[in-house]
């Protein structure tokens, strides 16, 4: 592995965003769907704004789904890209890469669907969160979520309690958008970037 | 809980922002990024930049516009003003915008906004509906006002929400520039009929218009111009009014940002 932080590209938007956050922090990613690059890079973002199926179907397409599995570097995946590593997502009955052991449920439509705005996150619980206060705000956009299980790192409340945030072994991902979530967003990023890849220091 | 978005609004023309804006701690008040990135700084939830250049040849300096704001900025941030075709929508959204913001064209061609959010997702649509009571309903407007459609607004909107808008932007023309306070009756009975957020705009006077847009009025975020670009309501007191208030803000240590 290398020092490059690799960006996975495939047909789920906001790369763009993810990129400017990035570069804030004054690093240029590697915006990339070649296999063996991103097991080289040492850092990978697994993005996404869009709808389950047709990013499975593309990732699968690409023989990217088994490649992102056995990825072995720090990865976080983003909103979306939180979603596509659960087992399961209700969005189209669509399997999805498994990386952690919950499910994607969809809201009920109990109030606005999607989740829109600024919301806390609670209960982190992980070194992804260091320096990030407990009731920090962060941005959100979904109309699906992950229900608390073993592997909550950070929880939200909208409709029901949810996962804002997942880690397992070398894998993590926010339900957030931490590169539109102001200072604390930024934060989040930049420990990411530095997490210790000690896998003894490895949550199992 | 979910917080109250409150949305200051630059219009943009040449990529300049246009109406006279009174910071004294601005090197440039004039530049849109300077001035997005203060406001971000004093907590604004979310910034919209109206493009209102007249040719489209200048056009092309809103992509570089928005390019140089996603740089920096750090919160979600949406750009509106003559778009028409997903090529345009790409280009800014490959710029770094969060959202489009469509209206006129949206009336026009109803199924742009399938379209857009079909090839981009919903959450970056916003659907502009300028609105004004004409007696007996209250009716769209486009043309930044001046046309008249006949189309009913509550119609509109849940058509527009059927088709794949992310996000209502409901602007009241009678309220507009009069700093009387929102349009209440009608953006309570839009965002009640919707399930899409709705931002209210047009009519923001004092602190307490908007206690009443986000109780009354029922709506999920506010957007104001000119009271936050002179100064009239600073943001940071805004929002710890409301709060006191009860209303869900996101309040931030202006160090942090």
């Amino acid at each position: 592995m290398n020092g490059t932080v690799a960006v996975v590209q495939y047909n789920a938007g906001n790369i763009r965003s993810v990129v400017c956050a990035l570069n804030r922090l004054g690093i240029e990613p590697l915006v990339t769907d070649d296999p063996g690059k991103l097991r080289e890079a040492g850092r990978v973002i697994f993005p996404g704004v869009g709808e389950a199926k047709s990013a499975m179907e593309y990732l699968d397409s690409r023989g990217l789904s088994k490649v992102l599995r056995e990825l072995t570097q720090p990865f976080l995946g983003i909103c979306l890209g939180l979603q596509l590593m659960c087992l399961h997502s209700e969005e189209h009955d669509t399997p999805v890469l498994g990386m952690f052991r919950e499910n994607v449920l969809k809201f009920p439509p109990e109030d606005k669907v999607p989740h829109m705005g600024w919301n806390r996150i609670t209960g982190l619980d992980n070194p992804l969160f260091a320096g990030i206060p407990e009731g920090s705000y962060v941005y959100f956009v979904h109309s699906y979520y992950v229900a608390s299980g073993p592997d909550t790192i950070a929880s939200c409340m909208y409709i029901r309690p949810f996962s804002a945030a997942l880690g397992r072994g070398n894998f993590f991902g926010t339900q957030f958008h931490p590169e539109k979530s102001g200072a604390v967003g930024q934060q989040l990023l930049s420990n990411f970037l530095n997490l210790e890849t000690d896998p003894r220091t490895r949550k199992e | 809980m979910l917080t109250k978005r409150i949305i200051p609004c630059l219009d943009v023309k040449d990529g300049r922002t246009v109406k006279g804006v009174n910071f004294v701690n601005l090197r440039d008040a004039g530049d849109p990024v300077e001035l997005g990135a203060l406001y971000a700084r004093q907590g604004a939830d979310e910034l919209t930049f109206l493009d209102i250049t007249a040719t489209v040849e200048k056009r092309k300096t809103l992509s570089e516009l928005v390019k140089r704001v996603s740089r920096n900025l750090n919160i979600p941030f949406t750009v509106g003003g003559g778009i028409k075709s997903i090529e345009d929508v790409r280009v800014l959204l490959e710029s770094g915008a969060d959202k489009i913001s469509i209206n006129t064209e949206a009336v026009h061609h109803p199924e742009k906004v399938d379209a857009f959010a079909g090839e981009f997702g919903s959450q970056c649509v916003v659907c502009a509906v300028d609105v004004r009571h004409n007696g007996s309903f209250w009716e769209v407007f486009i043309n930044g006002g001046r046309t008249s459609t006949g189309i009913e607004t509550i119609t509109w909107v849940k058509e527009l929400e059927s088709r794949g808008a992310g996000e209502i932007l409901l602007t009241s023309m009678d309220h507009d520039g009069v700093k009387q306070g929102f349009a209440l009756d009608i953006t309570s009975e839009v965002s009640s009929v919707l399930s899409i957020p709705v931002i209210a705009s047009g009519g923001a006077g004092t602190m307490d218009h908007f206690v009443d847009v986000f109780t009354e009025g029922k709506a999920d975020a506010a957007l104001a111009a000119s009271i936050f670009h002179f100064q009239e309501i600073a943001i940071p007191d805004l929002k710890e009014y409301l709060q006191q208030k009860g209303i869900p803000m996101r309040i931030i240590d202006q160090q942090e940002q």
